[in-house]
């Protein structure tokens, strides 16, 4: 701005600015708000000497704090584990089965044990515990091993087909193809009776040799009936659910050269109360059923 | 560098008949009207890069805006302590405090009144109001919020009032500011500031109130057993009350608050202002009588500063029309008195629309045929007959100017937005019902090839007594229902409880035979209705099955 304009009826100088005529006057600031401006000045120094402030190639300066937001998230992280220890202590004393019977206890373990899936099990099972092709689906009511609170406990803890625990649930399905303990042929007309037996479309004249063949090889693992013996894991062929899928194709890859699903076992890598709530929350999806009074 | 809008006309004061000698040093003019050397903390010799605040000493005004002034002070005062402690009987379980804000429990209670978090939507109607409201009173009667009922303009009132009890009105209050340090003027101070803390604290304190029961909340603050987050509360509103009220001031209002900006913005040449209405007044002269009786054609205005010294803001209203200005109208009153004591007509200063001053100025101008910009001459004789009255052709403010397109619109929008939340009040539920399919998965094949759908259903009972409800479904054949996680029985319904005043969510289980599915995605409505109560909701729903289902 070269010439000063002041303004006529104020007598004020104006900043030269004009907006549909209306000018802007450069009006003095008052003097606590310039002491504002220097009190945050030297706040921000205060701040920089007391917090991690200036980056650096490395890290950063540390501040005489020495507090950084990792170092709050320990704090309130282990705050929080602190707070729990209570409730778990009693999750630990608490028999499985009466767990649910404590409301209170029981949201924890129910919340927990969601938690817990969410972090250890949705890579498999699915976030929504849907499952998928060979990872069983836990909403539902088909169990291989067994749907009972103690039976699905056992199963989190010690896995299936674990290299490493000797408690795990383990059994093998004989490659009836791939050995040549079956021809094709015969291979076929087992995977009639199966559609049979599940209840879908299934060709009439090959069921009679495969309701034999199947009496012969496959009935002492999967029962008489075709709904599966749980002590062995072998799943009811005789319901709506296969793991490998129904298709005449599937069932016939799946007594060629049977699949057999692996899980971890997560004892010893969770705690006991961690697994008790993730099995009382898999228990609670939909699926659960009662222990069977002995 | 900090910059202010020019705001309205400010206009140079007649001065043609002054002396330059004869202003200072006089105390009383001829006519027993009391003179005060007050001048205008932004006139233009006092204007430099950084400004020191200088401090103002409004001197006591009486009349009738004060007295309205006090009135109002005294009602929204009252209002704002006494209301926390104020009772309201809702029956067991709930909090008898009559105004509440329950934020731990998400509820906000107003007497016979309980909003729920998903009716917040009557806050923001009401912001809406508010919001309507100030178009409404600002094109009426302009900055009234500021000059009444501004938290600001109370509390400092209020703080004046403090000061003037212990330091003395305003010359007495000059003098002590220029009186060495001694005891009396320490212990004037000192029960100055006591008392000044003591109503900061009384403001904060009352906040908290609102937040919490008050009777416990008292009892839990005066023996350290309050939460934290209270005292913190109290500390920070103690010091604002304290530093605004005692300390700011008129700052606040002239470079902290985005009100009188945006106010300024709504003034139309209809709104009232706090006017002087300088085509009777001028010329001024502080020897009126004795000028008048020499022939000289001389205003009304005595010049005795009377408007300048009570004015909170440290303005001089005869500088014109100023964004300072927060139109409390004490210097009407001031005014008022002096012309009153004079025996000419009151109004000298006075609430009048743009629109009627300018009718006004034409009027008493003698240069045709409009006045100029910047300095009008103004002849006294012609707005006065032969009596001395002013003439009828003068141009008052009266309620008419209220009355105009723009202000019913504002008052009509103010008043359907007030009926329709009246209304949506009035006839609001007392049960509400929130359907939440799950999503992953969508649903589940069963052993037996029935298939299942999970929802959560969230039910808002929105009454004081517990409740129990019958959940039930219409539009889906063989459907049956189960709580997840339950021991409890599948059935054609469900029974839930739900307690007084609380939302619960349940985790429902829904179940469908193969064959009596039809479609891959069938609609349906679950119904909750209230046993014992003629209370029931229909929330619609769908239920969903494979692809290769029904078929």
């Amino acid at each position: 701005m070269s010439e000063k304009e002041i303004d006529e009826s104020s007598g004020i100088e104006t900043t030269g600015h004009e907006w549909d005529g209306i000018k802007e006057l450069n009006n003095p600031l008052p003097r606590w708000w310039l002491w504002t401006f220097y009190a945050s000045i030297l706040f921000s120094l205060g701040y920089i000497i007391y917090y991690p402030a200036i980056p650096l190639l490395e890290a950063s300066t540390m501040g005489i704090s020495g507090s950084t937001n990792r170092g709050e998230l320990a704090v309130e992280m282990q705050a929080v584990e602190s707070a729990r220890q209570v409730t778990v202590q009693k999750l630990d004393a608490t028999e499985l089965e009466d767990i649910s019977a404590d409301a209170q206890l029981g949201r924890f373990a129910m919340a927990g044990g969601a938690s817990l899936f969410k972090v250890h099990c949705s890579q498999c099972h699915g976030s929504g515990a849907a499952g998928s092709a060979g990872y069983p689906n836990l909403n539902d009511d088909d169990w291989l091993w067994g749907g009972d609170l103690a039976a699905i406990y056992t199963t989190i803890k010690h896995g299936v087909r674990n290299d490493v625990d000797e408690d795990t649930r383990d059994s093998l399905m004989p490659s009836f193809g791939a050995d040549e303990l079956l021809d094709p042929d015969e291979i076929s007309n087992i995977v009639e009776y199966v559609l049979q037996l599940s209840g879908r479309e299934f060709d009439a004249e090959r069921v009679a040799d495969g309701r034999a063949l199947f009496a012969d090889n496959c009935s002492s693992c999967h029962g008489a009936d075709g709904k599966g013996i749980r002590e062995f894991g072998a799943p009811n062929i005789a319901d709506s659910i296969a793991l490998y899928g129904a298709e005449r194709a599937q069932l016939k890859t799946q007594i060629y050269r049977p699949k057999h699903g692996v899980m971890p076992s997560w004892n010893g890598r969770l705690t006991d109360a961690g697994i008790k709530q993730l099995a009382i929350y898999v228990h609670g999806l939909g699926g659960g059923e009662k222990a069977k009074a002995e | 560098m900090c910059t202010a809008l020019a705001v309205g006309k400010k206009r140079k004061p007649n001065r043609i008949m002054l002396a330059k000698d004869d202003r200072k040093g006089i105390e009383t003019t001829e006519l027993q009207v009391e003179s005060f050397d007050a001048e205008a903390v932004n006139s233009k010799q006092n204007r430099v890069l950084y400004e020191a605040r200088k401090k103002i000493h409004p001197k006591r005004a009486t009349g009738w805006f004060r007295g309205l002034k006090w009135w109002i002070m005294a009602v929204t005062l009252g209002i704002y302590y006494l209301t926390p402690w104020l009772r309201w009987d809702r029956g067991p379980g709930a909090p008898d405090q009559a105004v509440l804000v329950d934020l731990a429990n998400r509820r906000f209670y107003f007497f016979f009144i309980e909003i729920w978090p998903h009716e917040f939507f009557f806050v923001a109607g009401l912001l809406v109001m508010a919001g309507i409201g100030l178009f409404l009173v600002t094109s009426t009667l302009g900055r009234a919020w500021c000059g009444y009922t501004c938290p600001q303009t109370v509390w400092v009132d209020l703080y004046l009032v403090v000061e003037r009890y212990f330091e003395g009105d305003r010359n007495a209050r000059i003098k002590l500011d220029a009186a060495p340090w001694g005891m009396s003027k320490f212990a004037k101070r000192f029960f100055k500031h006591v008392v000044w803390l003591l109503i900061g604290f009384a403001t904060g304190g009352a906040w908290i109130f609102y937040f919490a029961d008050a009777p416990t909340l008292f009892a839990e603050f005066f023996t350290g057993q309050a939460a934290i987050v209270a005292y913190a509360t109290v500390a920070v509103l103690t010091a604002t009350t304290y530093v605004f009220g005692g300390f700011m001031r008129e700052q606040v209002c002239t470079y902290m608050c985005p009100w009188p900006r945006i106010q300024a913005a709504m003034l139309d040449e209809h709104s009232l202002t706090v006017t002087y209405n300088d085509w009777r007044g001028e010329p001024r002269d502080r020897h009126a009588k004795r000028m008048r009786a020499a022939g000289e054609n001389i205003g009304d205005c005595v010049d005795c500063n009377a408007c300048v010294a009570v004015c909170p803001m440290g303005i001089d209203i005869r500088d014109g029309q100023q964004m300072e200005c927060i139109t409390c109208a004490l210097c009407i009153d001031a005014c008022d008195g002096v012309m009153s004591k004079l025996g000419l007509e009151k109004g000298l200063i006075a609430y009048a629309t743009l629109e009627e001053y300018e009718a006004n100025v034409q009027l008493a101008s003698n240069v045709a045929p409009a006045r100029s910009e910047t300095d009008p001459a103004f002849d006294p004789s012609r707005i006065r007959g032969k009596d001395g009255r002013l003439i009828t052709e003068v141009r008052a403010t009266s309620w008419r100017s209220l009355v105009r397109p723009r202000t019913l619109l504002y008052l009509l929008i103010y008043g359907l937005i007030g009926m329709a939340l009246l209304w949506s009040l009035a006839v609001r539920d007392t049960l509400k019902v929130n359907v939440l399919p799950d999503r992953n998965p969508v649903f589940t094949v069963l052993s037996n090839g029935a298939v299942r759908n999970g929802y959560e259903i969230k039910i808002l009972n929105m009454t004081g007594r517990d409740r129990s409800f019958l959940l039930t479904t219409t539009g889906l054949p063989g459907a049956t229902l189960k709580l997840s996680g339950s021991q409890s029985l599948e059935g054609r319904s469900l029974k839930i409880d739900v307690p007084a005043d609380k939302l619960l969510a349940n985790r429902i289980f829904v179940r469908v035979p193969k064959d009596r599915i039809a479609r891959q995605e069938t609609g349906f409505n679950f119904n909750i209705l209230t046993i014992g109560e003629d209370d029931k909701v229909v929330a619609a729903a769908r239920f969903e099955a494979p692809q290769d289902y029904g078929k």
